[in-house]
This record gives C-alpha cells, structure tokens and sequence, in this order.
C-alpha cells in the first residue's frame, strides 16, 4: 500500500520531469483563470462605480417635481408646471421619517467675475443642501440658516466654475461673482463630484440661498425641485407616499385628478444601473468559464495523450506492485496539481491584470476573496473531472501489453 | 522445503473474439526450490513468456494450481496480486524500464514505494542494492547517462532491493552486447550464489541459459524437458 503524500510525491516528479509540458497544460487554466479574476473584478468595479454614482446623488434620496399642466389644450411636460413652493418644503420637513429638505430653484445664467464670464445653472437652496446631496465644501463655508433668511447675497462655487473664472489660479472667496448682473460674494467652494449617472457635470455649479434666488433672479415663489431625504433606506418608499398625500392635500388635488407634481426616489434608477452591471458581470464571468472549461480539456487532452506515451511506464509501475488505485490516484493527482497549479498562477496573473486595468484605465476593479476561492475550488474540480477518465484508462491498462507497448 | 513456486497442470487459454480459442499452456508442472537458478527456453510461441507472467502474478492461469511459498495464490484478486508483487517479487526486464529523467537511486526506490517503506529505509536500502550490483557511485546518474548493460544493472538493483523471494527475469540479455551480457549473467550468478536469491530467467539465447544451474524447456505449452545445465558457465 502507498499512502497520499508519497503518491503525490511521485506525481509531482513526474511533473517535473515534464516541465515544458506540464507548464504548457497548465496554460489553458492559467489564462481561463486569469480570464474569471479580470472580469469579474471589472464587473465588480463596474457594480461598485454605478453604486458611488448613485450614492453621489444623495442619501436616501427622494425628488420631488411638478408635473404637467395644461394650458388651453397644451400640455407641458413634467415640471413644465410651477406648483411647488417653499411652504410645501417647510410642510414636508415635518413629516416623520424626513430628515432634511432643501428647495432647488435653477436659474440659468451668464457668470462674471475676475475678468472672466461663463455660462451656467445658478441653484438656489437651503443650508440642508448639503446633508441632502451629501455634498460639502472643501474650501470656505457653505452659507447659514440666518443667511438664507436674509436673502444674503452670498454664493458656493462649484470646482468646473472656479476652474472656469479663476483659472489663473486667484482664490475665488471673498471675491466678487455676478449672477444675472447681481453681485454675489463668494464664501465657499464644493468639493468636487464629478459626473452624474446621466453624464452631467455636476460641479458645473453655483449655488446660492434659495431666498436670494427667488427674491433677486426670479422673482416668483415658486421653485424647482424638493429634494428630500429619508432618514434611512428602509423608510424611502414610506417617505414617498407621504409626500404624495400631503401635497394632494395641500394643492386640493381631488381623488381621481391627476398630481400635479410627481415624486420619485433614485432607489429604482439604482436598482436598474446595478442589474445592468450585474448582467454584465455574469456576462463577462461566462464567456471566462467557459475559457476555463477549455483549459480544462485541454488538460484532458495531454493526460490522455499522456497516458498513451507512458504505457510502459505504468505497466512497470504495476509490475513493481502499484494497485491499481495507486495509479489512478497519481494521474488523478497529477491533473489536479496541474489545474489548481494553472488556477494559482491565474490568480496572481488576474490580480495583476486587474490591478493594471485598474491603473492605466482608471477603472475601479477590486478582486474579491470570494471570487479567489470560487476559481481555485472550480479549477481543481476541473482537475478531478477532466482528469478522471485518463487516470481511470491508465490504471486500467493491462500490464503485460502495456509492457510490450512501443 | 516449501517451494517457491509449485504449479500444477497450468493451463492458460486466451480467447479471441471471432476466432479460434489459442491454448497458451497446456497442463504445465513445476517447482521451483528457493536457491534455484533456473533457464526457461523455448522458441516464441512455447508458452515461456506466459508462463513467466504467470508466475509473475501478471497474469492468471485459466485452470490449475499455483503456490506461491506454500500458499495457493490463485484466488486472490487484483490488489492481492500487486500487493504480492510490490513484497515477493522483482522483475527485470530486457528494455530495463528505468523511468526516464529519474536518477538510479529513485529508480531503484521505486518497488519500496509502492510496498509502503518509510523513507529513510528506503534511501539505505537502495543504496545498498546499487552497491550489491556494483554502481554505488552512479546513483546521481540518470538512465540516459548510463551504459546499457549499467542500466540493465540498475534494473536488477531495483529488483533485489525488496529482497523478493523471487527474481523473474524476461530476456534480460537480449538488447545488449556480448561483454554487457556477460556481466549481467555474471552479476545474477552471483546473487545467485552469495545472496541464495531464487531466479527464474527467461531466454532464447542458449548462451545465456547456460549460466544458470537448471534448464527448463517449453514447446508448444507444455515443458519437453527440465534438467540440470550440463555445460555450466561460470563467470
């Protein structure tokens, strides 16, 4: 009788004595391996990066917009009515489960300021704003409570606009920015957000007291957008309808007649960004598997090619007293050192591979754990499958012919 | 004295699909003594190499008796046989079968292996039998750096290093030149002699047969004639 580490101990000499090949068998595992870890730390990556784009949005977030009306036959479309106020604002920050509300009221505008001009979206809003978006400054203040009450001419730049007038590097607060021909001080810039999940800038930006705004540039009392936040996740869909009741109530919408305001959480929009991203994931993850598999065959192949090529060797073996089971155990062993060998060297080439896509394509790809084990444990029970049926047929050849066999 | 090996109207029959059934052995007799050093001759086709397959529990006899050692070994199965093998039997054979790649030493490991010797013993031992067949100083060497009759020796170190109860030997001369073939008999008379080891050799060659002490000769599956070697060679 042989016990195991004496069988792997013959499997992996044979091993080594066939170094190029055993390397050359192992290269199909290798690259399908290496294939899995890639995709999935982009799939990943990519499920992580629509995550942060969604997140960056705000937390627990809940818009709501005005809806349609229709003016002597024509209707406009969504928010092309102005049937939110500030008071509707005011009325749902008190309701439970709502931990901050911030009006938005845009005003597109030409800019001056430090000799320079540009065009964008001023957006009037509470002091909340920034719990809301989940967004702050990094240099200056944002503006207060008792600012906003106020109407203080006061102003927040977003990092494309300073960019944009302060080019020539000056720092921007305490300078002076026209806004519709009004000045503005500036006290604050925000830190920079990047893109939206729809491909704006969003830094692209100047926001200021939604009182000013609507005091000074619209003049009206109507404003854009109710951003509202939920204190949780969990209390997003409550929040919703609230809202919804409240404002029928307020605006005497009776039951049957359409809203004229609609609300709507980013919960959806996120759910559907991250499904796309999952698809894509498993996408990526099959077409790798099934280069796996390949390797796998390919491992099949050269052992059962192997086993041609060593008759002799095996018949001599069970002519020295090798069982039978001794050998199947060896060229068992032999496909499974081969295939989780191939897998390790995967692994550390995927990590590689994703930590290079990761540096030269500013793709964010994280290699998990899990998908570590996932390929090792599926390229071992590749060995042991593929490796099965040409273990089974060395150990079945009759030792007398496969003695005599040239 | 219990034989080493005593069989009794052998017979091995091989049945070919579609044809006629071929009688390999028909109703072989023989004992073999331990100490003995015996030639089996014969013209292809004479049973010899069955037979020796057969006694090398390679193979099995369709009917008949044999025991090995005192003991009836025709019923036991497969992992019996190679367990019996890998403790009771070493085999030389005439294209040696070193593993290739594969030093002398691990090569000559390899029966104790398979009949599970810890590893310490295993390295004494082997260099003890490349000692024994006189190639102690080539056990780093691969087959490939070795002469054919230096392999055919590591071939027979393997063999004795379980000290088996019997070394059956297939044509053991037979890819070698006549000086090369001279030591190989030489060095099986000796261990022959010296060591009381049991040898059952295979050949065509009546030269080499005569190195032996006792000639056995089959024709046509049964054995014509079993006498003592008359024209002794001794190396």
């Amino acid at each position: 009788m042989i016990g195991f580490m004496q069988t792997l101990r013959l499997a992996l000499q044979a091993l080594v004595r066939n170094r190029s090949r055993s390397l050359l068998t192992m290269l199909g595992v290798v690259i399908g391996v290496a294939a899995v870890i890639v995709t999935v730390a982009i799939g990943t990556g990519a499920k992580t990066s629509v995550a942060n784009q969604i997140n960056g949005l705000g937390s627990n977030l809940v818009i709501v917009i005005p809806g349609s009306v229709q003016t002597s036959g024509a209707r406009t479309g969504n928010g092309g009515a102005s049937t939110l106020t500030v008071q509707d604002g005011l009325a749902i920050a008190k309701l439970p489960g709502v931990s901050a509300v911030s009006p938005a009221v845009n005003v597109r505008t030409q800019l001056i300021a430090n000799g320079q001009n540009w065009q964008t979206t001023a957006t009037g809003v509470a002091p909340t704003y920034t719990v809301v978006r989940s967004w702050d400054v990094v240099t200056g203040r944002f503006f207060t409570q008792a600012e906003t009450a106020d109407a203080a001419k006061v102003a927040v730049l977003g990092q494309t606009v300073v960019k944009q007038l302060f080019a020539d590097g000056s720092n921007p607060i305490g300078r002076t920015v026209f806004v519709k021909n009004v000045p503005f001080t500036v006290i604050g810039t925000l830190s920079a957000k990047g893109q939206s999940g729809a491909g704006q800038d969003q830094d692209d930006t100047v926001l200021i007291p939604y009182t000013s705004a609507l005091e000074r540039l619209t003049g009206g009392t109507t404003v854009g957008t109710l951003m509202v936040s939920a204190v949780d996740g969990d209390h997003i869909a409550a929040v919703q309808s609230q809202i919804t009741g409240l404002l029928e109530q307020r605006h005497a919408i009776a039951s049957g007649q359409p809203d004229d305001f609609q609300v709507r959480n980013l919960q959806d929009i996120a759910q559907a960004a991250s499904a796309t991203a999952s698809i894509l994931g498993l996408l990526l993850a099959a077409v790798a598997a099934v280069s796996l598999l390949v390797g796998g065959i390919g491992i099949m192949n050269i052992m059962l090619v192997s086993v041609t090529e060593r008759t002799r060797e095996i018949g001599l073996r069970v002519a020295l007293g090798a069982r039978g089971a001794a050998i199947l155990r060896q060229f068992l062993i032999e496909a499974v050192v081969l295939s989780t060998g191939g897998g390790a060297l995967g692994v550390v080439l995927g990590v590689v591979g994703a930590a290079a896509i990761a540096l030269f394509a500013k793709w964010p790809a994280t290699v998990p754990i899990s998908a570590v084990a996932m390929a090792l444990a599926f390229s071992a029970a590749v060995g042991v499958f593929f490796g099965y049926w040409p273990a089974r047929k060395a150990a079945a050849l009759d030792p007398i012919r496969a003695l005599r066999f040239e | 004295m219990t034989p080493v090996v005593d069989v009794r109207a052998l017979r091995k029959v091989y049945q070919i699909e579609g044809g006629e059934d071929v009688v390999a052995l028909r109703g072989v007799d023989l004992t073999i003594d331990p100490g003995e050093f015996v030639a089996v001759m014969g013209p292809s086709g004479s049973g010899k190499s069955t037979f020796m397959h057969i006694v090398g529990f390679l193979d099995r006899p369709t009917s008949g008796v044999y025991e090995f050692t005192g003991s009836n070994v025709s019923s036991l199965n497969a992992d019996q046989l190679a367990d019996v093998r890998s403790r009771a039997l070493g085999f030389v054979f005439q294209a040696y079968n070193l593993l290739p790649r594969t030093t002398a030493l691990e090569n000559v490991e390899l029966p104790m292996i398979y009949a599970g010797v810890p590893t310490a013993t295993r390295r004494r031992a082997a260099l003890e039998a490349l000692d024994a067949v006189g190639l102690a100083k080539y056990a780093h060497h691969q087959p490939n750096q070795l002469s054919g009759g230096q392999q055919q020796r590591v071939a027979i170190a393997r063999s004795i290093v379980n000290q088996p109860q019997l070394i059956l030997a297939d044509e053991p001369t037979g890819a070698l030149d006549t000086t090369s073939s001279e030591e190989v008999m030489a060095l099986f008379q000796r261990l022959n002699r010296e060591r009381g080891m049991t040898v059952m050799l295979v050949t065509h060659e009546p030269d080499v047969a005569a190195h032996a002490r006792r000639l056995v000769s089959f024709r046509d599956g049964v054995i014509v004639s079993d006498e003592p070697v008359r024209e002794k060679v001794l190396v």
